[in-house]
C-alpha cells in the first residue's frame, strides 16, 4: 500500500514543533527546580545558588511527619493493590472466556472512569458511617481507599505481561508432572515477577500523588506530603516547597525509571 | 489386563472434539478409533488443520474430548489431568524454561514427582549424555542454538522415562540439514528408549523415513493407518495417494473384482489388473480411480497407454517426463538416470506407457 510509505519525519516542521512541544512540557518543572536552588527566596529573582531550602525542608519535623505517613501508606497500598491485580489479571487470563468477562473489566477498571471527586465524595460519607460504628480513626482508611484506586494501574502491566507470556510453559509445567499450585509457584509467579514489581511500582506512584481522595478520607492531623503542600501553598509559596517538589519529583522519575525498566525487560 | 495388549500402548475409542457450538461448531476430531502399539514410532501425518495436533493434545490431557475414550496400557486416562498422566510431550515451540538453566529444565519433572537431588543429578547428567549436551548443561535456554534447544526438549521430556512420547512438529523450527540429523536422532533415541513415540508432522518425507507405521488424517478423521511402505504403495483414498509422493489418477471401469484386486479398463481401452483396498467395494460396471506412482510407469515399444511428451524435466538422479494422454490428461513418469539408458524421445513426439504388474491400485474418491 502506498500509505506505508508515509514518513511523518519528513513533514516540514516535525523537529521543530517537537522541540517546542517538548520544552513546553517541561519548562514549568524546569523553572521549579532551577528555583529550589535560589538563595533568595523570591519567586522571580534569582539570587545565586543554594541548598538552603533543602536543609530547611530535612530539618522540617512536620515534612519528616507527613512524608513518612506518605510512604506508609503508598507501600501499604501498593501492596495490597498489586496482590488484587496480580489476581484478577490471572482470573482474566488464565480461565476460559466466560458470560460477563467484558463486565469484570469494566469492574477493574472503574477507578479510572468514575470521577475522583466523586469517589472521594462517597468514601468520606461511607467511612463516616463506619467510624461512627467502630470508633476507629486510624491509617486503615487511607490505605483501603488508596488500595482500591491504585488497583487498575497495578493491573495493566501485570495484565501486559501475562499476555505476552506462552500459555505453553504452563502446559509443560503440568505434562512435567506439576500440580497447578506448583506450576504457578515455579514457572508463572517468577516470570510474572517483572509485571507484579512494575504494577507495584506504578500504584506506589499514584498512591504517593492522590490528592483529592486523601483530603476526603483523611482524618485531623493524617497529612500526606500532597496534602501537606497543598495545605502550605495555600497560606505562602516559599522555595521550602520548591525543594520538597523537587524532592518528589526525583522520587517519582526513579519509581517510574524502575517501572519503565521493568516492563520492558524481555521475556526470557 | 486383557492379554495381546502391551503396557504402553494406545487405546483410542470413538475419539471427539468439538469446539465452539451451534452454527459456528467445529469438529477438530471427528469419531476417530485407532490403536497405537507399544514400542512404535508412530506418525500423525496431514495438512494443517486436519485435526492431528489436537489429537495430540487429548492425549497429553491439554484439551478434554467432546466424547470418546483414551485408554493407556488398558487403563482409562481420559479424565485424568495432564500432571497425572505418564505422557510427556515435546513441544513445537520447545517451551523451555527461560529462567531455569538447561539442567534446571531437564530435571523439572524429576523435580515435581518428588525424586531425591542425587537420583536427579544422575538422571539429568545421563540425559544430557544421551542428547549430547552435557557442555551447556549450565547455560540458559536463550544462550543456546535452536537446535539445542530441540535437544534439551527431547532430555527433558524423557527424563522421567515416560511411557508414551508425544512430539508436535519438533523440527519444524530447524533448517533442513539439522533437520535431516535430528532425524535419524529421533530414531535412535526412540530404539534406545524403547518408549512408545507420537509424532505429529505435516511433512510427508520426515513420515516416511522415520515411522513404523503412519495414520494420515484429514477433516479430523484418519483416513489410513499403516507401514510407510503401505501407505505409499497402497493408498486406499485418493487424498492419501495425493497427500504422500507424486501420483497419477487414472480414471478407469471396473471389469471384473477378484477379492484383492480388479481387472479395470483404462479410458485407453486397455485392461490393467489393479489393487483393490479391502476397505472399498468396487462393483463391476462401476467408475472407479487408479492411482500410478511416476516411478512405476516405463516407457515401452508396446503400452497401455499413449501420449505425446510435452517436456522432460531432468533431476540429477532421475529424469521426470509430462506426458499427454490420448483423453488429454496429463501422466508424469519419472525414470532413473542409470548409465547405458536409450535416449529420451524428444518432446512432441507420440510414445506408449507400461505400468509395472502391482504397481496400480484403485481408491477411494
Amino acid at each position: 500500500m502506498a500509505r506505508r510509505a508515509f514518513a511523518l519525519n519528513r513533514l516540514p516542521g516535525f523537529t521543530l514543533i517537537a522541540f517546542i512541544t517538548f520544552f513546553l512540557l517541561y519548562l514549568p518543572i524546569l523553572t521549579l527546580v532551577v528555583f529550589s536552588f535560589n538563595a533568595e527566596a523570591s519567586m522571580s529573582i534569582w539570587g545565586g545558588f543554594s541548598v538552603d531550602w533543602y536543609r530547611a525542608a530535612f530539618a522540617n519535623r512536620t515534612v519528616q511527619e507527613v512524608s513518612l505517613r506518605s510512604l506508609v501508606i503508598a507501600v501499604s497500598a501498593a501492596s495490597v493493590a498489586t496482590t488484587a491485580a496480580t489476581l484478577a489479571a490471572l482470573a482474566t487470563t488464565r480461565t476460559p472466556t466466560f458470560r460477563g468477562q467484558t463486565l469484570i473489566y469494566a469492574l477493574i477498571h472503574q477507578p479510572l472512569m468514575v470521577p475522583e471527586i466523586v469517589t472521594g465524595v462517597a468514601l468520606l460519607i461511607f467511612f463516616a458511617v463506619i467510624k461512627v460504628y467502630t470508633g476507629y480513626t486510624g491509617l486503615a482508611y487511607l490505605i483501603a481507599a488508596h488500595s482500591a484506586f491504585c488497583i487498575p494501574f497495578a493491573y495493566l502491566p501485570i495484565r501486559a505481561r501475562l499476555q505476552t507470556m506462552d500459555i505453553t510453559l504452563e502446559r509443560a509445567a503440568a505434562d512435567l508432572y506439576a500440580t497447578p499450585l506448583q506450576t504457578f509457584r515455579r514457572i508463572t509467579l517468577p516470570l510474572l515477577m517483572p509485571g507484579i514489581l512494575a504494577g507495584f511500582m506504578l500504584a506506589f506512584v499514584i498512591s504517593l500523588d492522590t490528592v483529592v481522595i486523601t483530603e476526603f478520607v483523611k482524618s485531623a492531623g493524617q497529612d500526606t506530603l500532597a496534602t501537606y503542600m497543598l495545605g502550605q501553598i495555600r497560606r505562602a509559596v516559599t522555595p521550602e516547597m520548591y525543594a520538597i517538589s523537587t524532592l518528589f519529583l526525583l522520587l517519582s522519575i526513579l519509581a517510574v525509571a524502575v517501572f519503565f525498566l521493568l516492563s520492558r525487560q524481555r521475556l526470557g | 489386563m486383557t492379554p495381546n495388549v502391551t503396557q504402553s500402548d494406545i487405546e483410542i475409542i470413538d475419539l471427539s472434539k468439538i469446539f465452539g457450538s451451534g452454527d459456528e461448531a467445529f469438529k477438530a476430531v471427528d469419531h476417530i478409533s485407532v490403536h497405537i502399539p507399544d514400542n512404535e514410532f508412530f506418525t500423525l501425518l496431514g495438512p494443517s488443520g486436519c485435526g492431528k495436533t489436537t489429537l495430540l493434545r487429548l492425549i497429553a490431557g491439554f484439551e478434554q474430548p467432546s466424547s470418546g475414550w483414551i485408554k493407556l496400557g488398558g487403563q482409562d486416562i481420559t479424565a485424568l489431568s495432564p500432571n497425572h498422566r505418564p505422557v510427556n510431550t515435546v513441544f513445537q515451540s520447545y517451551a523451555l524454561f527461560p529462567h531455569m538453566s538447561v539442567a534446571d529444565n531437564v530435571g523439572f519433572g524429576l523435580r515435581m514427582l518428588g525424586q531425591s537431588r542425587r537420583q536427579i543429578q544422575h538422571t539429568v547428567s545421563e540425559m544430557l549424555a544421551l542428547v549430547e549436551m552435557e557442555s551447556l548443561a549450565s547455560r540458559r535456554p536463550a544462550q543456546i542454538s535452536g537446535g539445542q534447544q530441540q535437544r534439551v526438549a527431547l532430555a527433558r521430556a524423557l527424563a522421567p522415562r515416560p511411557r508414551v512420547l508425544l512430539l508436535d512438529e519438533p523440527l519444524s523450527a530447524l533448517d533442513l540439514k539439522l533437520r535431516k540429523t535430528m532425524q535419524t536422532e529421533l530414531k535412535r533415541l526412540q530404539a534406545e528408549t524403547g518408549i512408545t513415540f507420537v509424532f505429529v508432522t505435516h511433512d510427508q518425507q520426515e513420515a516416511l523415513t522415520l515411522s513404523d507405521q503412519i495414520a494420515v488424517m484429514h477433516n479430523g478423521q484418519i483416513l489410513q493407518v499403516g507401514t510407510p511402505q503401505g501407505i505409499y504403495n497402497h493408498p486406499a483414498e485418493r487424498f492419501v495417494a495425493d497427500f504422500i509422493g507424486d501420483s497419477n489418477f487414472l480414471s478407469a471401469t471396473v471389469v471384473q473384482t477378484n477379492g484383492h484386486s480388479a481387472q479395470v479398463q483404462l479410458r485407453s481401452g486397455a485392461a490393467i489388473r489393479a489393487s483393490l483396498p479391502s476397505t472399498l467395494a468396487a462393483a463391476v460396471g462401476s467408475s472407479v480411480t487408479v492411482v500410478v506412482r511416476p516411478e512405476q510407469a516405463t516407457l515401452a515399444d508396446q503400452g497401455v497407454l499413449q501420449g505425446t511428451l510435452e517436456q522432460s524435466l531432468y533431476f540429477g538422479t532421475d529424469t521426470q517426463m509430462q506426458i499427454r494422454l490420448a483423453d488429454g490428461e496429463l501422466f508424469n513418469l519419472r525414470r532413473q538416470n542409470t548409465i547405458g539408458q536409450p535416449a529420451l524421445p524428444a518432446p512432441g513426439a507420440a510414445v506408449q506407457i507400461a505400468i509395472a504388474e502391482g504397481a496400480a491400485q484403485v481408491v477411494r474418491h
